[in-house]
Protein backbone atom coordinates (compact mmCIF):
# COMPACT_ATOMS: atom_id res chain seq x y z
CA UNK A 1 0.00 0.00 0.00
CA UNK A 2 0.88 3.37 -0.27
CA UNK A 3 2.72 5.24 2.38
CA UNK A 4 0.77 8.25 3.24
CA UNK A 5 0.59 10.07 6.75
CA UNK A 6 -1.00 13.10 5.27
CA UNK A 7 -3.05 14.55 2.33
CA UNK A 8 -0.75 17.81 1.82
CA UNK A 9 2.65 18.21 3.66
CA UNK A 10 3.25 22.23 3.32
CA UNK A 11 7.17 22.99 3.39
CA UNK A 12 7.76 26.74 5.20
CA UNK A 13 5.73 28.94 7.21
CA UNK A 14 5.45 32.15 5.28
CA UNK A 15 2.62 33.57 3.66
CA UNK A 16 2.29 31.40 0.87
CA UNK A 17 2.90 28.14 2.62
CA UNK A 18 0.55 30.26 5.39
CA UNK A 19 -2.07 30.91 2.72
CA UNK A 20 -2.02 27.49 1.07
CA UNK A 21 -2.25 25.57 4.51
CA UNK A 22 -5.12 27.77 5.39
CA UNK A 23 -7.30 26.91 2.35
CA UNK A 24 -6.08 22.92 2.70
CA UNK A 25 -7.33 22.72 6.58
CA UNK A 26 -10.56 25.26 5.78
CA UNK A 27 -11.44 22.45 3.31
CA UNK A 28 -11.15 19.36 5.46
CA UNK A 29 -7.72 18.42 3.57
CA UNK A 30 -5.19 16.47 6.35
CA UNK A 31 -2.45 19.20 5.97
CA UNK A 32 0.90 19.57 7.54
CA UNK A 33 2.87 22.72 7.56
CA UNK A 34 6.73 22.60 8.78
CA UNK A 35 8.47 25.50 9.78
CA UNK A 36 11.97 25.09 10.61
CA UNK A 37 11.97 28.27 12.86
CA UNK A 38 11.21 28.89 16.81
CA UNK A 39 7.73 29.65 15.67
CA UNK A 40 6.31 31.42 12.17
CA UNK A 41 7.77 34.02 11.44
CA UNK A 42 11.02 33.86 13.60
CA UNK A 43 13.17 33.35 10.20
CA UNK A 44 10.81 36.15 8.25
CA UNK A 45 12.26 39.08 7.09
CA UNK A 46 10.46 41.78 4.87
CA UNK A 47 10.64 45.45 4.68
CA UNK A 48 7.74 45.34 5.03
CA UNK A 49 4.44 46.03 3.84
CA UNK A 50 1.87 43.60 3.98
CA UNK A 51 -1.17 44.28 1.06
CA UNK A 52 -5.00 43.69 2.18
CA UNK A 53 -6.61 42.49 -0.96
CA UNK A 54 -5.53 38.86 -1.48
CA UNK A 55 -5.95 38.49 2.06
CA UNK A 56 -9.88 39.04 1.81
CA UNK A 57 -10.81 36.05 0.68
CA UNK A 58 -9.15 34.07 3.18
CA UNK A 59 -9.67 35.36 6.27
CA UNK A 60 -12.31 38.96 5.80
CA UNK A 61 -10.85 41.88 7.54
CA UNK A 62 -7.55 40.25 8.84
CA UNK A 63 -6.20 43.47 9.66
CA UNK A 64 -8.90 44.23 12.61
CA UNK A 65 -7.09 41.35 14.45
CA UNK A 66 -4.02 40.38 13.53
CA UNK A 67 -1.57 42.43 14.65
CA UNK A 68 -0.42 45.28 11.50
CA UNK A 69 1.52 48.13 12.64
CA UNK A 70 0.18 50.73 10.67
CA UNK A 71 -2.11 51.43 7.92
CA UNK A 72 -0.56 53.17 4.59
CA UNK A 73 -2.07 56.55 3.51
CA UNK A 74 1.07 58.49 1.91
CA UNK A 75 3.24 56.68 -0.53
CA UNK A 76 6.66 58.40 -1.44
CA UNK A 77 9.25 57.67 -4.05
CA UNK A 78 12.74 59.35 -3.34
CA UNK A 79 15.67 60.32 -6.59
CA UNK A 80 18.29 60.43 -3.70
CA UNK A 81 22.13 61.79 -4.81
CA UNK A 82 24.37 62.39 -1.58
CA UNK A 83 22.84 65.76 -0.94
CA UNK A 84 19.30 66.08 -2.37
CA UNK A 85 16.35 64.40 -2.81
CA UNK A 86 13.51 64.67 -5.35
CA UNK A 87 10.33 63.46 -3.97
CA UNK A 88 7.08 62.17 -5.32
CA UNK A 89 4.14 60.37 -4.29
CA UNK A 90 0.51 59.97 -3.30
CA UNK A 91 -0.86 60.70 -0.10
CA UNK A 92 -4.69 60.17 -0.11
CA UNK A 93 -7.87 59.73 2.06
CA UNK A 94 -9.06 57.02 -0.13
CA UNK A 95 -6.11 55.12 1.35
CA UNK A 96 -7.23 56.22 4.77
CA UNK A 97 -10.66 54.58 5.29
CA UNK A 98 -11.75 50.57 5.73
CA UNK A 99 -10.90 48.48 4.35
CA UNK A 100 -7.77 49.83 4.00
CA UNK A 101 -4.69 49.10 1.14
CA UNK A 102 -1.85 47.97 2.92
CA UNK A 103 0.12 47.75 6.12
CA UNK A 104 3.28 48.03 7.67
CA UNK A 105 3.90 44.75 9.39
CA UNK A 106 6.50 42.48 11.46
CA UNK A 107 6.86 39.42 10.05
CA UNK A 108 7.88 37.64 13.64
CA UNK A 109 4.40 39.09 14.60
CA UNK A 110 1.99 38.76 11.63
CA UNK A 111 3.06 35.07 10.75
CA UNK A 112 2.64 34.25 14.43
CA UNK A 113 -0.75 35.26 13.96
CA UNK A 114 -1.40 33.85 10.67
CA UNK A 115 -0.28 30.29 11.73
CA UNK A 116 -2.74 30.64 14.65
CA UNK A 117 -5.58 30.74 12.44
CA UNK A 118 -3.82 28.51 10.56
CA UNK A 119 -3.57 25.78 13.09
CA UNK A 120 -7.61 26.64 14.58
CA UNK A 121 -8.49 26.01 10.54
CA UNK A 122 -7.45 22.31 11.33
CA UNK A 123 -3.43 22.13 10.19
CA UNK A 124 -0.92 20.78 12.50
CA UNK A 125 2.01 22.73 12.59
CA UNK A 126 5.29 21.30 13.08
CA UNK A 127 8.58 23.66 13.57
CA UNK A 128 11.58 23.52 14.53
CA UNK A 129 12.41 21.32 11.41
CA UNK A 130 14.31 21.68 8.46
CA UNK A 131 12.86 19.65 5.41
CA UNK A 132 16.41 18.60 3.73
CA UNK A 133 15.20 16.66 0.70
CA UNK A 134 12.14 15.90 -1.26
CA UNK A 135 11.01 12.04 -1.72
CA UNK A 136 10.95 10.54 -4.83
CA UNK A 137 9.30 7.61 -6.04
CA UNK A 138 8.68 6.53 -9.63
CA UNK A 139 9.37 10.31 -10.53
CA UNK A 140 6.92 11.34 -8.10
CA UNK A 141 7.40 13.05 -5.28
CA UNK A 142 5.80 11.17 -2.69
CA UNK A 143 7.01 13.17 0.27
CA UNK A 144 10.05 14.91 2.11
CA UNK A 145 13.07 14.30 4.69
CA UNK A 146 13.54 16.15 7.57
CA UNK A 147 16.16 16.15 10.30
CA UNK A 148 13.71 14.74 13.13
CA UNK A 149 14.87 11.25 13.91
CA UNK A 150 12.39 8.85 11.61
CA UNK A 151 11.51 12.26 10.09
CA UNK A 152 10.23 11.03 6.59
CA UNK A 153 6.96 11.82 5.69
CA UNK A 154 4.64 10.78 3.38
CA UNK A 155 1.63 12.65 1.41
CA UNK A 156 -0.14 13.08 -1.88
CA UNK A 157 1.06 16.31 -2.53
CA UNK A 158 4.30 18.76 -1.39
CA UNK A 159 3.63 22.27 -1.64
CA UNK A 160 7.36 24.07 -1.50
CA UNK A 161 7.17 27.49 0.29
CA UNK A 162 11.09 27.25 1.30
CA UNK A 163 11.63 30.68 0.56
CA UNK A 164 13.91 32.23 -1.98
CA UNK A 165 16.69 29.77 -0.82
CA UNK A 166 14.33 27.07 -2.68
CA UNK A 167 16.56 24.09 -2.12
CA UNK A 168 13.59 21.64 -2.91
CA UNK A 169 12.67 23.29 -6.59
CA UNK A 170 16.62 22.89 -7.01
CA UNK A 171 16.80 19.53 -6.09
CA UNK A 172 13.94 18.27 -7.96
CA UNK A 173 15.91 19.43 -11.35
CA UNK A 174 12.95 22.89 -11.41
CA UNK A 175 15.12 25.20 -11.62
CA UNK A 176 18.57 26.20 -12.63
CA UNK A 177 21.24 27.75 -9.99
CA UNK A 178 20.31 31.19 -8.91
CA UNK A 179 23.02 33.30 -10.24
CA UNK A 180 24.28 36.45 -8.27
CA UNK A 181 22.73 39.13 -10.53
CA UNK A 182 18.99 37.96 -10.07
CA UNK A 183 18.72 38.27 -5.86
CA UNK A 184 19.17 41.39 -4.09
CA UNK A 185 20.34 41.87 0.04
CA UNK A 186 17.97 43.00 1.99
CA UNK A 187 19.93 44.59 5.16
CA UNK A 188 17.29 46.68 7.50
CA UNK A 189 17.02 48.10 11.49
CA UNK A 190 14.16 48.54 13.36
CA UNK A 191 14.73 51.89 15.26
CA UNK A 192 12.82 52.65 18.27
CA UNK A 193 11.23 56.03 18.51
CA UNK A 194 8.23 57.34 20.03
CA UNK A 195 4.88 57.16 18.54
CA UNK A 196 4.77 61.23 18.56
CA UNK A 197 7.88 61.18 17.22
CA UNK A 198 7.08 59.85 13.87
CA UNK A 199 3.11 61.27 13.70
CA UNK A 200 5.38 64.82 13.75
CA UNK A 201 8.04 63.54 11.28
CA UNK A 202 5.81 62.11 8.46
CA UNK A 203 2.96 64.42 8.87
CA UNK A 204 0.39 61.69 10.19
CA UNK A 205 -2.48 62.67 12.83
CA UNK A 206 -2.17 59.32 14.57
CA UNK A 207 -0.61 56.02 15.60
CA UNK A 208 -3.17 54.65 12.92
CA UNK A 209 -2.21 55.93 9.90
CA UNK A 210 1.62 55.38 8.32
CA UNK A 211 4.04 56.59 5.73
CA UNK A 212 6.29 54.81 3.34
CA UNK A 213 9.54 55.82 1.65
CA UNK A 214 11.60 54.44 -1.25
CA UNK A 215 14.65 55.56 -2.30
CA UNK A 216 17.32 55.32 -5.37
CA UNK A 217 19.14 56.94 -7.63
CA UNK A 218 22.80 58.24 -7.89
CA UNK A 219 23.39 57.76 -4.50
CA UNK A 220 23.87 53.87 -4.83
CA UNK A 221 26.50 55.00 -7.28
CA UNK A 222 25.11 52.53 -10.27
CA UNK A 223 24.40 50.02 -7.75
CA UNK A 224 20.78 48.63 -8.60
CA UNK A 225 18.81 48.74 -5.44
CA UNK A 226 16.37 50.66 -3.33
CA UNK A 227 16.24 51.88 0.24
CA UNK A 228 13.49 52.33 2.27
CA UNK A 229 11.67 53.86 5.53
CA UNK A 230 8.39 52.22 6.96
CA UNK A 231 6.52 53.57 9.35
CA UNK A 232 5.22 50.97 12.37
CA UNK A 233 3.65 52.44 15.49
CA UNK A 234 6.19 52.98 17.29
CA UNK A 235 9.65 52.27 15.47
CA UNK A 236 10.98 53.02 11.74
CA UNK A 237 11.86 50.09 9.69
CA UNK A 238 14.66 51.37 7.52
CA UNK A 239 16.55 49.41 5.23
CA UNK A 240 18.44 48.85 1.97
CA UNK A 241 18.49 46.37 -1.52
CA UNK A 242 20.90 45.76 -3.87
CA UNK A 243 21.41 43.47 -6.51
CA UNK A 244 24.22 40.79 -4.94
CA UNK A 245 26.81 40.88 -7.98
CA UNK A 246 27.16 44.54 -7.91
CA UNK A 247 27.93 44.80 -4.20
CA UNK A 248 30.53 42.07 -5.32
CA UNK A 249 31.38 44.24 -7.92
CA UNK A 250 31.40 47.46 -6.03
CA UNK A 251 33.30 46.02 -3.22
CA UNK A 252 30.77 47.21 -1.04
CA UNK A 253 29.53 46.06 2.75
CA UNK A 254 25.82 46.05 3.00
CA UNK A 255 26.14 47.54 6.37
CA UNK A 256 28.24 50.37 5.44
CA UNK A 257 25.72 50.97 2.41
CA UNK A 258 23.16 51.32 5.14
CA UNK A 259 24.63 53.55 7.80
CA UNK A 260 25.64 56.10 4.83
CA UNK A 261 21.77 56.01 3.63
CA UNK A 262 21.18 56.61 7.51
CA UNK A 263 23.63 59.74 7.94
CA UNK A 264 22.19 60.80 4.41
CA UNK A 265 20.82 64.53 5.00
CA UNK A 266 17.76 63.79 3.82
CA UNK A 267 17.20 60.77 5.91
CA UNK A 268 19.06 61.62 9.33
CA UNK A 269 16.05 64.30 10.57
CA UNK A 270 13.66 61.17 10.21
CA UNK A 271 15.97 58.51 12.36
CA UNK A 272 17.45 60.68 14.38
CA UNK A 273 17.27 60.07 17.94
CA UNK A 274 16.31 56.45 17.49
CA UNK A 275 17.25 53.66 19.21
CA UNK A 276 18.23 50.76 16.75
CA UNK A 277 15.92 47.46 18.09
CA UNK A 278 17.27 44.92 15.50
CA UNK A 279 19.36 44.64 12.73
CA UNK A 280 18.09 42.20 9.93
CA UNK A 281 19.24 40.67 6.65
CA UNK A 282 17.04 38.39 3.96
CA UNK A 283 17.96 37.85 0.27
CA UNK A 284 15.16 39.17 -2.26
CA UNK A 285 14.44 37.14 -5.48
CA UNK A 286 14.55 40.06 -8.25
CA UNK A 287 15.09 37.89 -11.13
CA UNK A 288 11.33 38.36 -12.54
CA UNK A 289 9.69 36.70 -14.73
CA UNK A 290 12.66 35.00 -16.71
CA UNK A 291 14.14 33.71 -13.47
CA UNK A 292 10.77 31.72 -12.54
CA UNK A 293 11.34 28.13 -12.19
CA UNK A 294 8.98 25.63 -12.96
CA UNK A 295 6.67 25.24 -10.31
CA UNK A 296 5.00 21.74 -10.58
CA UNK A 297 6.08 18.52 -11.57
CA UNK A 298 4.42 14.89 -10.43
CA UNK A 299 2.95 15.54 -6.61
CA UNK A 300 4.95 19.19 -6.19
CA UNK A 301 4.41 22.64 -6.49
CA UNK A 302 6.28 25.72 -5.49
CA UNK A 303 4.84 28.82 -4.31
CA UNK A 304 6.03 32.88 -3.05
CA UNK A 305 9.47 33.64 -3.13
CA UNK A 306 10.75 30.16 -3.98
CA UNK A 307 9.18 30.67 -7.24
CA UNK A 308 10.54 34.02 -7.67
CA UNK A 309 7.41 36.05 -7.12
CA UNK A 310 8.68 39.04 -6.13
CA UNK A 311 7.50 42.25 -8.22
CA UNK A 312 10.55 44.13 -7.27
CA UNK A 313 9.73 47.60 -9.02
CA UNK A 314 6.44 47.92 -6.66
CA UNK A 315 8.22 46.41 -3.91
CA UNK A 316 5.47 43.71 -3.69
CA UNK A 317 6.37 40.13 -2.81
CA UNK A 318 3.83 39.23 0.39
CA UNK A 319 0.77 39.51 -2.09
CA UNK A 320 2.13 37.68 -4.62
CA UNK A 321 3.24 34.63 -2.21
CA UNK A 322 -0.01 34.68 -0.60
CA UNK A 323 -2.03 34.64 -4.16
CA UNK A 324 0.06 31.54 -4.76
CA UNK A 325 -0.13 29.71 -1.99
CA UNK A 326 -3.92 30.17 -2.28
CA UNK A 327 -3.37 28.96 -6.26
CA UNK A 328 -1.39 25.97 -5.62
CA UNK A 329 -4.02 24.87 -2.71
CA UNK A 330 -7.20 25.25 -4.83
CA UNK A 331 -5.64 23.53 -7.95
CA UNK A 332 -4.73 20.49 -4.79
CA UNK A 333 -8.10 20.70 -3.93
CA UNK A 334 -9.41 20.03 -8.19
CA UNK A 335 -6.50 17.35 -8.31
CA UNK A 336 -7.96 15.36 -5.18
CA UNK A 337 -11.56 16.09 -6.46
CA UNK A 338 -10.03 13.86 -9.92
CA UNK A 339 -7.72 11.52 -7.71
CA UNK A 340 -4.72 12.41 -9.94
CA UNK A 341 -1.66 14.61 -8.86
CA UNK A 342 0.17 14.41 -12.06
CA UNK A 343 2.46 16.82 -13.39
CA UNK A 344 -0.50 17.62 -16.32
CA UNK A 345 -3.12 17.90 -13.58
CA UNK A 346 -0.69 20.21 -11.46
CA UNK A 347 0.02 22.33 -14.65
CA UNK A 348 -3.81 24.47 -13.98
CA UNK A 349 -1.72 25.96 -11.28
CA UNK A 350 0.55 28.28 -13.43
CA UNK A 351 -2.67 28.35 -16.16
CA UNK A 352 -4.33 29.91 -13.08
CA UNK A 353 -1.13 31.98 -12.03
CA UNK A 354 -1.33 33.15 -15.33
CA UNK A 355 -4.67 34.79 -15.41
CA UNK A 356 -4.20 36.55 -12.08
CA UNK A 357 -1.98 39.83 -11.16
CA UNK A 358 1.21 37.75 -10.41
CA UNK A 359 2.20 36.22 -13.50
CA UNK A 360 0.58 39.37 -15.49
CA UNK A 361 2.49 41.63 -13.62
CA UNK A 362 5.63 39.50 -13.48
CA UNK A 363 5.50 39.50 -17.24
CA UNK A 364 5.14 43.04 -17.83
CA UNK A 365 7.97 44.20 -16.58
CA UNK A 366 9.96 40.71 -17.81
CA UNK A 367 12.75 42.29 -19.89
CA UNK A 368 13.54 44.81 -16.99
CA UNK A 369 16.45 43.14 -14.93
CA UNK A 370 17.99 43.06 -18.52
CA UNK A 371 17.36 46.19 -19.29
CA UNK A 372 18.48 47.40 -16.06
CA UNK A 373 21.48 45.52 -16.33
CA UNK A 374 22.74 46.63 -20.02
CA UNK A 375 21.39 50.34 -19.31
CA UNK A 376 22.98 51.39 -16.02
CA UNK A 377 23.05 54.60 -16.45
CA UNK A 378 19.07 54.41 -16.50
CA UNK A 379 19.51 54.44 -12.72
CA UNK A 380 22.00 57.10 -12.12
CA UNK A 381 22.30 59.59 -15.19
CA UNK A 382 18.84 60.58 -15.79
CA UNK A 383 17.57 60.81 -12.01
CA UNK A 384 20.60 62.94 -11.75
CA UNK A 385 19.18 65.25 -14.24
CA UNK A 386 16.20 65.71 -12.80
CA UNK A 387 17.83 66.55 -9.36
CA UNK A 388 20.15 69.35 -11.19
CA UNK A 389 17.20 70.43 -13.16
CA UNK A 390 14.87 70.99 -10.16
CA UNK A 391 17.38 72.25 -7.76
CA UNK A 392 18.16 74.71 -11.14
CA UNK A 393 14.45 76.05 -11.60
CA UNK A 394 14.03 76.29 -8.01
CA UNK A 395 17.41 78.18 -7.57
CA UNK A 396 16.68 82.15 -7.38
CA UNK A 397 19.61 83.99 -8.92
CA UNK A 398 18.86 86.43 -11.05
CA UNK A 399 18.66 84.10 -14.03
CA UNK A 400 15.92 84.71 -15.79
CA UNK A 401 13.63 81.63 -16.28
CA UNK A 402 14.19 81.64 -20.62
CA UNK A 403 17.72 81.27 -19.71
CA UNK A 404 17.17 78.40 -17.01
CA UNK A 405 14.76 76.71 -19.13
CA UNK A 406 17.33 76.77 -22.07
CA UNK A 407 20.55 76.01 -19.76
CA UNK A 408 18.49 72.80 -18.66
CA UNK A 409 17.89 72.00 -22.42
CA UNK A 410 21.53 72.69 -23.23
CA UNK A 411 22.35 70.27 -20.23
CA UNK A 412 19.84 67.55 -21.04
CA UNK A 413 21.95 67.81 -24.76
CA UNK A 414 24.98 67.46 -23.76
CA UNK A 415 24.80 64.46 -21.47
CA UNK A 416 22.89 62.25 -23.22
CA UNK A 417 22.00 63.58 -26.62
CA UNK A 418 18.89 63.52 -28.03
CA UNK A 419 19.62 60.70 -30.78
CA UNK A 420 20.00 58.75 -27.12
CA UNK A 421 17.62 60.46 -25.51
CA UNK A 422 14.85 59.06 -27.89
CA UNK A 423 16.34 55.56 -28.46
CA UNK A 424 16.15 54.99 -24.64
CA UNK A 425 12.89 55.96 -24.51
CA UNK A 426 11.94 53.77 -27.43
CA UNK A 427 14.21 50.90 -26.08
CA UNK A 428 11.82 51.55 -22.58
CA UNK A 429 8.65 51.50 -24.54
CA UNK A 430 9.33 49.00 -26.43
CA UNK A 431 10.54 46.49 -23.47
CA UNK A 432 7.68 47.79 -21.34
CA UNK A 433 4.65 46.24 -23.52
CA UNK B 1 23.90 59.83 15.36
CA UNK B 2 26.72 57.36 16.18
CA UNK B 3 27.58 55.00 13.47
CA UNK B 4 27.03 51.43 14.28
CA UNK B 5 29.18 48.75 13.52
CA UNK B 6 27.84 45.19 12.69
CA UNK B 7 29.43 43.90 15.95
CA UNK B 8 27.20 46.48 17.42
CA UNK B 9 24.35 45.34 15.74
CA UNK B 10 24.60 41.44 16.84
CA UNK B 11 24.20 42.39 20.06
CA UNK B 12 21.00 43.05 19.51
CA UNK B 13 19.71 39.79 17.38
CA UNK B 14 18.59 36.60 18.83
CA UNK B 15 20.61 33.55 18.27
CA UNK B 16 20.29 30.25 19.52
CA UNK B 17 23.50 28.82 18.38
CA UNK B 18 23.98 25.01 17.47
CA UNK B 19 27.37 24.93 19.44
CA UNK B 20 27.66 20.90 17.99
CA UNK B 21 27.19 22.03 14.28
CA UNK B 22 28.86 24.49 11.80
CA UNK B 23 25.92 24.65 8.86
CA UNK B 24 28.42 26.55 6.60
CA UNK B 25 32.39 25.49 4.93
CA UNK B 26 34.32 26.20 2.19
CA UNK B 27 34.59 23.65 -0.54
CA UNK B 28 37.59 24.07 -1.86
CA UNK B 29 39.81 26.20 1.08
CA UNK B 30 42.97 26.32 -1.18
CA UNK B 31 41.13 28.16 -4.08
CA UNK B 32 40.61 31.04 -1.15
CA UNK B 33 44.42 31.47 -0.92
CA UNK B 34 45.18 32.85 -4.41
CA UNK B 35 43.27 31.93 -7.04
CA UNK B 36 39.92 34.07 -5.56
CA UNK B 37 41.16 37.81 -6.48
CA UNK B 38 37.95 39.63 -4.37
CA UNK B 39 37.56 37.30 -1.15
CA UNK B 40 33.89 38.56 -1.48
CA UNK B 41 32.48 36.57 1.47
CA UNK B 42 34.13 38.96 3.79
CA UNK B 43 32.95 42.14 2.87
CA UNK B 44 29.45 40.88 1.37
CA UNK B 45 28.40 39.28 4.65
CA UNK B 46 25.82 41.48 6.15
CA UNK B 47 27.28 39.92 10.04
CA UNK B 48 31.03 39.19 8.96
CA UNK B 49 30.76 36.08 9.28
CA UNK B 50 33.93 35.47 7.37
CA UNK B 51 37.30 36.98 7.81
CA UNK B 52 40.72 36.10 6.35
CA UNK B 53 43.55 35.15 8.64
CA UNK B 54 46.19 36.23 6.89
CA UNK B 55 48.83 33.65 9.31
CA UNK B 56 47.25 30.77 8.56
CA UNK B 57 46.14 31.82 5.24
CA UNK B 58 42.85 30.52 5.16
CA UNK B 59 39.00 31.98 5.30
CA UNK B 60 37.78 32.08 9.43
CA UNK B 61 34.11 31.08 9.69
CA UNK B 62 32.21 32.75 12.69
CA UNK B 63 28.91 30.72 11.88
CA UNK B 64 27.40 31.73 15.36
CA UNK B 65 26.67 35.32 13.55
CA UNK B 66 24.66 33.81 10.68
CA UNK B 67 21.93 35.96 9.99
CA UNK B 68 20.71 33.00 7.02
CA UNK B 69 20.27 35.25 4.46
CA UNK B 70 22.13 33.40 2.37
CA UNK B 71 23.79 36.08 0.63
CA UNK B 72 27.42 34.58 0.98
CA UNK B 73 26.15 30.96 -1.38
CA UNK B 74 25.03 33.55 -3.99
CA UNK B 75 28.18 35.64 -4.14
CA UNK B 76 30.76 32.49 -4.26
CA UNK B 77 30.30 28.98 -5.88
CA UNK B 78 32.66 27.55 -3.41
CA UNK B 79 30.56 28.05 -0.04
CA UNK B 80 28.75 25.40 1.50
CA UNK B 81 25.64 26.34 3.02
CA UNK B 82 22.62 24.71 4.88
CA UNK B 83 20.02 25.70 7.23
CA UNK B 84 20.84 25.21 10.99
CA UNK B 85 19.35 22.44 12.29
CA UNK B 86 15.69 23.02 12.83
CA UNK B 87 14.79 25.37 15.51
CA UNK B 88 19.03 26.76 15.68
CA UNK B 89 20.61 29.87 14.07
CA UNK B 90 18.82 33.48 14.15
CA UNK B 91 15.54 33.93 15.85
CA UNK B 92 13.97 37.58 15.33
CA UNK B 93 11.89 39.78 17.49
CA UNK B 94 10.89 41.83 14.47
CA UNK B 95 11.05 40.58 11.35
Amino acid sequence: MKKKDFDVIVVGAGPAGLSAAYVLAKAGVDVIIIERGKFPGSKNVMGGIFYREPMDDLIPDFYKEAPVERHIIEQRMWLLDDVSHFSMGIKTQKHNSEPYNCFSVFRAHFDKWFAKKVVEAGALLINETVVTDPIVEDGKVVGVKTDRPQGDLYADCVIAADGVQSFLARSLGLRKKITPDKVALGVKEVIGLSEEQINDRFGVKSDDEGVTIEMTGPFLKGMEGMGWIYTNKNSLSIGIGVIIDDLVKHNVNPNDLLESLKSHPSVLPLIEGGETKEYLAHVIPEGGYKSIPKMYTDGFMVAGDAAMLVDSVHREGSNLAVESGKLAARTYLEAREAGDFSERMLSKYQEKLEDTFVLKDLKFYRNLPELLEEKRYLLTEYPQFIIDAMTEIYTVDGVPKPDKFKKIKEELKDRFGYVRLAKDIYTIWRKLR
Amino acid sequence: MKKLRIEDKLYLVGYNVDHDNNHLGISDPEVCKTACQKRQCTYVCPANVYTWDEKEEKININYDACLECGTCRFACDYITWKYPRGGFGVAYKFG
